[in-house]
């Protein structure tokens, strides 16, 4: 069992606070879903939760460890980040990209074996990729770049998944395909934390969501009694409607008569 | 790989052979056996040898900084020169000359350009910590800062013999050093590359962008800080032995990149060799091309190096529009 606990956080910048006094726990199998408008901090929220960014007070514990102190190699095969709009900045190919996700378990002058192309090849195969083998990574289409980013992270098994926006840029069958395979990776036990705009999506596939609103945290837990058309209101300031549970949720906004058409605030 | 050692080997070979005085393998192989000292023997331990193996050097030197801050900074323009490591150098060593420290202590032209290097990397990094557009802008205003010291000692040379020194020198050029010289570079430049050697597992996280590096468990601050020793070390050194020689850092990552699958990591070598054949080359082309006086490496460098340059601009803007 992994638990990842955020324990009282805050993060600021030049007197600005980006993230205060938020406190959340999650654990191995449950798919958290971090919901909020842009800017709430949801993403300065995840690079803490990374142990890539130190908040400014409080800690982040894995497992009662603070994730500062633990070594960074270990911290990586732990756990796999992904941040929003990943890309590749050579055109390598798109196994070479993968395998860069086992970079912290080989030896540092050492080269992947036989075993480690046999992980390659099954991460590739797990995000349906195998097709693309030797193809360079800069000629991928949106969403397979964002299944190959997936498979770089799950090629070295971690238990836990942070992704920033995973679905973001993604058409509507791949965003499905995509928050389906994170929530199957959740299932199998691992910990995956995602920020996630798609309201219905979110509340379809994920356990748990913790709401954020100008870097506090508004409310957490399990999907179902946490994601309400309330919550949702003073979170993103829509009304909005939240129809059935689980696979059949969908979460609906209604334009309000009385207020003028505005540009997304969204 | 082997077809490259073949290259560099063979280019090693004829820069022996090849300048003013031809000496055929024939002659040169009686020359080493027949009795010491003669002709053919003083021209090739005294001239050539230094000769080719400073360019191999500095040409390994170039193209290994330029493959490591291209892999470093994802940017496919960068090159020692970008941060301003040459120019720190350069006006380091030029500072020598002025002063006229190189007149009475004979290390004080490497040792102040390595300096100069170290100064200017450090500075570049100092400003640019925060990021590689940064890094970048940040190394233009090092070079920037350089080029006016230089001018600023070209203004109050002594007389036109010094200027005229300062701007020979500049020009760059592999000819005419002792190996006393190349002894004093060596450990510098061995020292550079030992902190280049320890990268590519960096670089090659970087093609994932930082924040993916680093969730991978590199260490950015570090990797910095030895791409930026070991440029400023290997090609400090190397600048101040040999003045300013553009574009082969530039030039040689390119060229061996779409060989190794564009892997960061993998460019490292080959560049680094190819560099050392594109100098030997080009040195070797000085001096078969007849000029009333002997054309300058820097300068045919810089006249090869800029239509490549011009070609990579254009080559850029087509793929990002």
């Amino acid at each position: 069992m992994t638990i990842l606990h955020a324990d009282n956080v805050s993060y600021g910048i030049a007197c600005r606070q980006l993230v205060s006094q938020i406190s959340l726990v999650c654990e191995s199998g449950q798919f958290v879903a971090l919901l909020g408008a842009n800017g709430a901090g949801k993403s300065t929220l995840i690079r803490m939760l990374t142990g890539l960014e130190k908040p400014s007070s409080g800690q982040v514990w894995l497992d009662g460890q603070s994730v500062r102190t633990i070594d960074r190699r270990v911290l990586a095969r732990r756990r796999a980040y992904i941040p929003q709009n990943a890309r590749t900045e050579w055109p390598v190919a798109v196994e070479r990209l993968v395998a860069l996700g086992l970079m912290p378990q080989i030896p540092v002058f050492g080269d992947l074996d036989r075993q480690a192309w046999r992980k390659v090849e099954a991460a590739l195969a797990m995000c349906d990729l195998s097709h693309k083998i030797g193809q360079p990574a800069t000629t991928l289409s949106g969403g397979e770049l964002a299944r190959a980013m997936l498979a770089r992270a799950l090629v070295g098994e971690p238990e836990i998944v942070i992704a920033d926006e995973p679905l973001s840029g993604l058409d509507p069958k791949h965003a499905m395909d995509g928050v389906a395979r994170l929530a199957s990776l959740a299932r199998d036990g691992r910990l995956i934390i995602a920020s996630i705009h798609d309201l219905t999506l979110a509340a379809r596939y994920a356990t748990h969501v913790a709401i954020l609103r100008d870097g506090k945290l508004l409310a957490q837990g399990p999907t179902a009694s946490t994601l309400t058309a309330s919550c949702i209101n003073t979170a993103f300031d829509v009304e909005a409607c939240v129809h059935g549970t689980g696979a059949q949720a969908i979460v609906d906004f209604i334009a309000r008569a009385d207020a003028p058409a505005r540009p997304s605030a969204a | 790989m082997p077809l490259m050692l073949a290259l560099l080997l063979a280019a090693a070979g004829a820069s022996l052979v090849v300048g003013k005085v031809w000496l055929p393998p024939g002659v040169l192989l009686d020359g080493l056996s027949a009795p010491k000292p003669n002709l053919a023997w003083l021209i090739v331990t005294e001239l050539r040898m230094p000769r080719t193996l400073l360019a191999l050097m500095v040409g390994a030197t170039l193209g290994l900084g330029g493959a490591v801050l291209q892999g470093l900074l994802r940017n496919p323009l960068a090159e020692p020169g970008l941060l301003g490591v040459s120019g720190g150098a350069a006006l380091g060593a030029v500072i020598a000359i002025y002063f006229g420290l190189s007149a009475r202590f004979v290390l004080a032209t490497p040792l102040l350009g390595i300096a100069g290097a170290l100064l200017a990397g450090a500075l570049t990094f100092l400003f640019g910590r925060s990021g590689t557009l940064t890094l970048i802008l940040a190394g233009a205003a090092v070079s920037g800062l350089a080029a006016a010291g230089l001018a600023l000692a070209l203004n109050f040379a002594p007389n036109p013999y010094a200027a005229y020194e300062i701007v020979t020198w500049l020009l760059g050029s592999v000819a005419e050093k002792e190996w006393g010289q190349i002894a004093l570079c060596a450990p510098f430049m061995l020292a550079g590359w030992l902190c280049l050697a320890a990268t590519p597992r960096g670089l090659d996280a970087l093609t994932l962008g930082e924040a993916q590096a680093e969730s991978l468990g590199i260490n950015l601050n570090l990797l910095r800080a030895l791409a930026l020793a070991g440029v400023a070390l290997s090609v400090g050194a190397a600048t101040a032995m040999t003045g300013a020689i553009g574009f082969v850092g530039l030039v040689a990552p390119h060229l061996v990149r779409p060989f190794v699958g564009y892997q960061p990591s993998r460019i490292l070598l080959p560049s680094a060799l190819f560099g050392a054949i594109l100098l030997l080359v080009t040195d070797m082309a000085i001096r078969v091309i007849p000029t009333a006086a002997e054309l300058r490496l820097g300068v045919l460098t810089s006249l090869i190096g800029t239509p490549f340059f011009f070609w990579l601009v254009l080559r850029l803007r087509r793929l990002s529009p």
